[in-house]
């Protein structure tokens, strides 16, 4: 399912909202849990999960193509952490045979 | 700074979009809903800039209780990752740290 799908998808389970409410809202919510990662925030949502940072230590890297060494900074990468009704529910879908 | 919740969120959808506080909060919970119910299907979604929520299916491996040391195989299982995407990986990665959770 893409974006816009999802979009769809909300638009069609919530009639009272136009599209383009949802596609605002969709922005936003995306936009917002962007900023707080950006500020070193912590974002926990109730039965589906948790995103925050985790932090890569630096390294020597190389070019691909060149095999050159190239010393890259320690840097934050978003994590995501299942929570567990999200957990538990895709893992039944497995015995439920999706 | 705390964690930023779905009341959050519904809150400034109130503020930022006009919506009526319970449609902010229906809002919320249909967004995550509906990208649960996807991956309940075991339906990857893809939302372009942020990035893509996979199903991946693990086979069973042998694990260990940590505190018994008593070897416990870990069961077959079909587990959600999330693969950041460009624009998101980017806003982050100049964060200066440090992390206060």
């Amino acid at each position: 399912m893409t974006k816009s799908e999802l979009i769809e998808q909300i638009a069609m389970r919530q009639p009272e909202l136009s599209v383009k409410d949802v596609e605002a809202a969709v922005r936003i919510i995306l936009d917002d849990v962007t900023d707080a990662l950006a500020e070193g925030g912590r974002v926990e949502i109730r039965g589906f999960g948790s995103f925050s940072l985790h932090y890569r230590e630096p390294r020597t890297g190389r070019n691909p193509k060149t095999g050159d060494p190239v010393e890259l900074e320690g840097k934050f990468v978003p994590h995501f952490k299942p929570g567990k009704e999200l957990r538990e529910q895709v893992n039944a879908s497995r015995a439920l045979g999706y | 700074m705390g964690a930023l919740t779905k009341a959050e969120l519904a809150e400034h959808l109130h503020t930022e979009l006009g919506l009526s506080k319970r449609e902010a909060k229906s809002m919320v919970e249909a967004f995550f809903e509906e990208i649960r119910s996807c991956l309940r299907e075991n339906e990857q979604v893809k939302l372009s800039g942020f990035g893509n929520f996979d199903l991946r299916d693990k086979r069973e491996r042998p694990g260990r209780n940590p505190k018994t040391g008593e070897e416990i195989p870990i069961s077959a299982r079909r587990v959600v990752t999330f693969r950041p995407g460009q624009k998101l990986k980017a806003q982050v990665e100049d964060f200066e740290g440090p992390l206060t959770y």
